[in-house]
Order: C-alpha cells, then sequence, then structure tokens
C-alpha cells in the first residue's frame, strides 16, 4: 500500500500539468469565440492576434482565461471534458443498454480489439516459428533475420493503405483480415528476437547434459530450450499485445475505415470534435492498459508455477 | 584384472585457436579398473577436465586412443555409460529436484513406475528424501549439489566422472560431501574419476591419485593410495595421510618448475 502515495503523486502531477495547459492551448479558440458574442478582446480581430504569443494575449485577456475551460470544442479539452465524454461513449451507452451502438467506444474497441487479438496471435505465432528456425538453421539465421530487422524500419503508416488494397485485390473483402497483418506485422519481431534469445540461452553445460544422455534433437528442444525460453516469451508477448494494438489502430486510420478506435480518431478529426479524439485514444490506453495487465498476470502464475525465482 | 574399465593410450588433444594451437592434453596414458576412485588434480589449464570431457565424449582427441568398458567413448556415450556431474550443479531451475532427476530417466525411456521408484531410491542414497517436490533455488549449493549426483545416478551407468563438483562450496559444506561421497561410493561400487584443485580432497577421496602439469597438459604422477577403503574425517592426520599429500604437492611443484 505504501506504493499508492507515489503513484498517486505522479498522476495529480500529470494532470495538474494537462490542466495548466489547457489556459494556453485554447486562448486564441476562447477569444474567437468572445469576439464573435460582441464582448471585449484586446486586439481585436484573430489576424491581428496571430502573431501576438498566447501567453501576452492571457495577460491582456485575464477575464477570458476561464472560457478556455468550457470550450465546445476545445484544442486541448480538460481532463473533465475528456472524462465526461469518456463516461458519455461507453458506461452512459452501457446504462442506456446501448453498449454496441455505433457511438458507443466499446463498440469501436470491440472491433478494434478482434483484429489487434487475431494479429498478436498470427504474429507470436509466426515470430515463434521464426525463431526455431533461425536458432536450429544458420541458413535460416543468415537469410531470414537481415529480412526481419528491414521490415521493422519501414513505417508502418506507409505499408498499412498497400497491405488493405492488396488484401483487397486477392479478394479480402473482410476489414479484420487486412488489419490483422498489419497489426501481426509489427508485434511478430519482438516475439521473434526474443524467442531466438530464449532459445539460445541454456548453458553449453546444459546442453552437454543432455548429450551425456544421447538425448535427440527433439527431446533437448522441449526438454531444455522451450522451457527456458518461457520467461523470454512472456516479456516479448506484453511488448507484442501493446504493438499489435498500434498496428490496427494504424491500420484502421488511412483506410476509410468507419469502425474501430482509429476510425474513431481519424473521424474525430476531420469534422474538427477532438473530444471525441481524446476518448477514443483513452479508450485505446485503457485497452492497452488491459491487455498487458492480463499478460502479466499470466506471466507471474505461469513463471511461479515453473519455479522461477521472480 | 579384467579390462580396465577406462583406457588412454597416447591421448593427445590440440585446440586450434586464433593465438596458435594449445596443447590442452599430451601423450596421457592411463587405466581406470573398476570400482577405483581416480582423482585428477593439478592447476588450471592441465587438461585434467578435458581429459574426463573426453572421456564422455564431448571433446574429440586429435591423437591416441581411449577406451570405455571396452568401446569407443562415442559408443559408451549412446549407450549412456556414465554419469556425469558438472561444476556447477546445473539443475533445471523449472523442475522440482524430483523433476530434475526424472530427466535423464524420461530421456532414456523408463516406464513410470520405475522413474518414480529409482528417484526415490537416489534421493535417499543422497540424503535428500522429502526434497523431491522442492524446487532448486528453495535448496542451499551443496543440497543441489547432491541432487545433481541423484541425477547422474539415477540411471543404471556404473561410471560417474565428476568434474570439480564442490569447488564452490565452501570448506565445511565439502567436508560433508567427501564424506557422503565416499559412503555413496562404497555402497554402490561405482568407477569414478574426480577433478579437483585441493589436495585434501583428492587424497581423502582417492584410491589413485593422478597428478597432471600444465603446457602441454600430461600426467606427471600416479599415486596408488594405500589408505583403507573406509576413511573417517580424521584419517586426515595420520602420518600416511599427510605423506600422499606431501607426494602429490612435490608432484604438482615438480610439473610447474619446468615451465
Amino acid at each position: 500500500m505504501r506504493n499508492v502515495v507515489p503513484v498517486l503523486v505522479v498522476l495529480s502531477a500529470i494532470v495538474g500539468l494537462w490542466w495548466a495547459a489547457v489556459a494556453p492551448m485554447n486562448m486564441r479558440a476562447a477569444l474567437d469565440v468572445a469576439e464573435r458574442a460582441k464582448e471585449t478582446v484586446v486586439p481585436v480581430g484573430s489576424v491581428a492576434r496571430r502573431d501576438i504569443s498566447v501567453f501576452k494575449l492571457m495577460a491582456n485577456n485575464h477575464e477570458h482565461i476561464a472560457s478556455g475551460y468550457s470550450l465546445k470544442r476545445p484544442r486541448l479539452p480538460t481532463p473533465v471534458q475528456v472524462g465526461k465524454e469518456f463516461w458519455k461513449t461507453t458506461g452512459g451507452m452501457v446504462a442506456k443498454g446501448r453498449a454496441f451502438s455505433k457511438r458507443s467506444l466499446i463498440y469501436h474497441g470491440w472491433i478494434t480489439l478482434q483484429s489487434t487479438l487475431w494479429g498478436f496471435l498470427l504474429g507470436t505465432t509466426i515470430g515463434i516459428l521464426a525463431a526455431v528456425a533461425i536458432v536450429y538453421s544458420r541458413v535460416a539465421d543468415m537469410s531470414l533475420m537481415p529480412w526481419a530487422v528491414i521490415s521493422q524500419t519501414i513505417p508502418i503508416v506507409a505499408l498499412a493503405p498497400m497491405i488493405i488494397v492488396l488484401s483487397n485485390q486477392v479478394g479480402i473483402e473482410d476489414r479484420i483480415v487486412p488489419k490483422a497483418i498489419i497489426a501481426a506485422y509489427l508485434c511478430y519481431f519482438p516475439v521473434l528476437v526474443s524467442m531466438v534469445k530464449g532459445l539460445r540461452s541454456p548453458s553449453s553445460s546444459e546442453l552437454d547434459l543432455l548429450k551425456t544422455y544421447n538425448a535427440g534433437g527433439l527431446q533437448s528442444f522441449l526438454k531444455l530450450r522451450l522451457p527456458a525460453s518461457v520467461p523470454y516469451l512472456f516479456t516479448a508477448l506484453k511488448v507484442g499485445i501493446a504493438a499489435a494494438l498500434v498496428g490496427t489502430i494504424v491500420g484502421e486510420l488511412p483506410t476509410g475505415a468507419i469502425s474501430g478506435l482509429g476510425a474513431r480518431i481519424l473521424i474525430g478529426d476531420q469534422f474538427g470534435t477532438p473530444l471525441a479524439i481524446w476518448s477514443a485514444l483513452f479508450a485505446a490506453a485503457l485497452l492497452a492498459g488491459v491487455l498487458v495487465t492480463l499478460l502479466d498476470i499470466a506471466q507471474r502464475v505461469t513463471l511461479h508455477r515453473m519455479g522461477f525465482r521472480s | 584384472m579384467s579390462v580396465p574399465v577406462v583406457q588412454a593410450q597416447g591421448l593427445t588433444l590440440t585446440f586450434q585457436t586464433n593465438d596458435g594451437p594449445v596443447h590442452a592434453l599430451s601423450d596421457v596414458n592411463l587405466d581406470i579398473n573398476k570400482g577405483e576412485f581416480v582423482s585428477f588434480i593439478g592447476p588450471s589449464g592441465c587438461g585434467k577436465t578435458t581429459f574426463l570431457r573426453v572421456v564422455a565424449d564431448l571433446e574429440q582427441p586429435t591423437g591416441g586412443i581411449v577406451t570405455v568398458n571396452g568401446m569407443s567413448a562415442q559408443e559408451a556415450r549412446l549407450q549412456r555409460a556414465y554419469g556425469y556431474v558438472f561444476q556447477a550443479a546445473g539443475l533445471y531451475p523449472w523442475r522440482t529436484i524430483g523433476g530434475n532427476i526424472r530427466l535423464p530417466l524420461e530421456i532414456m525411456g523408463y516406464s513410470k513406475a520405475q522413474r518414480n521408484e529409482r528417484v526415490a531410491k537416489t534421493l535417499e542414497l543422497v540424503d535428500l528424501a522429502g526434497f523431491e517436490k522442492k524446487f532448486p533455488f528453495q535448496l542451499s549449493g551443496g543440497m543441489q549439489q547432491r541432487a545433481s549426483i541423484a541425477r547422474a545416478l539415477a540411471f543404471d551407468a556404473d561410471i560417474l566422472l565428476m568434474d570439480e563438483p564442490f569447488g564452490a562450496l565452501d570448506e565445511i559444506v565439502r567436508d560433508h560431501l567427501n564424506e557422503q561421497l565416499l559412503a555413496l561410493w562404497s555402497k554402490t561400487e561405482k568407477t569414478i574419476a574426480f577433478v579437483t584443485h585441493s589436495i585434501p580432497e583428492a587424497v581423502f577421496l582417492s584410491t589413485k591419485i593422478v597428478v597432471m602439469s600444465p603446457r602441454p597438459g600430461r600426467v606427471t604422477d600416479v599415486i596408488e593410495s594405500p589408505l583403507p577403503k573406509v576413511r573417517p574425517l580424521e584419517i586426515r592426520d595420520t602420518p600416511e595421510f599427510l605423506e600422499i599429500a606431501h607426494r602429490v604437492r612435490e608432484g604438482l611443484r615438480a610439473g610447474h618448475s619446468d615451465e
């Protein structure tokens, strides 16, 4: 419990900083609104204000600072505004019995989660299989590894539209498939790298021991390399699932998708509703947090049962 | 006397390194007979561990012949003729003590009933009964090393190759384990090859002490111990014991002086 205090201090510092930033960020918008409402602002005209720093504007118009905290379309919404919008599109929808309506973030989160999990499954499988190939075959090590590294240097935003177009060409209509592929593309790499390290982690004396038993290749894989790699695997899975979520959201951004958290972010941007963007962002962060926490619990339980001292 | 359990003739092993060849073993001739307890002693780099690894078919000699139970080292390994105890206990952390001892039995295809029986028996033998379900990290270093000896005893190998098994343990634990190892040796009648750095340990345990010296790794002296088979720890204060220890020390010194 003694960890609660520092956690709360950090949290309140972040929220405080955010709160303080709202005033300068929204100052110009607040003055525009006030001017349209025929109130006195200095100087008059948004063009005239463009070259003046926000802090000077705040000093000259301090009676309008407060209105920056209640704008309908703020440049930077306050934590309370985001919280309200987030509740309205999640818990509020549940209360109305419309949890899976198109206006609900639960619905969009579920769409994103599906692709994330499929991509995670695909990426993890590819990562593990490739790692086994690399550890057991020098040829695979030399031919696969460079491509794996190169694949991660390509910006995923450049690749995502191509994957969607190409999967459309081969007749895949369902959006879940290309999104899962993009998620897997980001997810497999950490799994691959960690599993190569994990499968190679047994010491030479541990391998020699099996040799003295005249153990076969499959036996030494199942009884030594695989169990030895489990701690590495879990660390990779936690990175991997977060990467898969990012991949899915990126896959929803530039593609004209209308559902999913990524689509909400893009639509919020196009229609100038920053509150929608922010609450979708929070939903994504919350989703990532939940997924990583679940894997963390699985890791603790598994490693404890396996006798690894944590 | 029948055929020696381990027989080395003109055994030579040269490692090719970037700094030129390293002569780990040079013309080693040695017989280990059934039921003997043979210690290999010498400074680092004298090839004592390398010799053990050649016998175990973990290294290939570049010259000479080694036979184990009358076969080549490789045939002997494939027939699982020996148990090997490494310097570090090397227990798999994800397996319990019982699970670790079960490992060779699983690989060698023993039935479940046989596995359970052998695990119980060997745990008894190394005085670890009741620790079957513990994980390695829950045991002290000495107990871990005993478990690793149990692992090497679990299957029917009548040769035990031990590479400085007690090197990392403190003096008191080591004394205790030495006594237990002697008791175990007389109970099981195994042939034991034992690598060590310690003169008292070598003299206390062995029926035969092989003194080696480095660069190139070779045997400088082979001492047949006149000490009785049953040895209390106090034997280390008798004149006979001290005399052998003296001879070992002389052998080690002679190996060093001609560098």
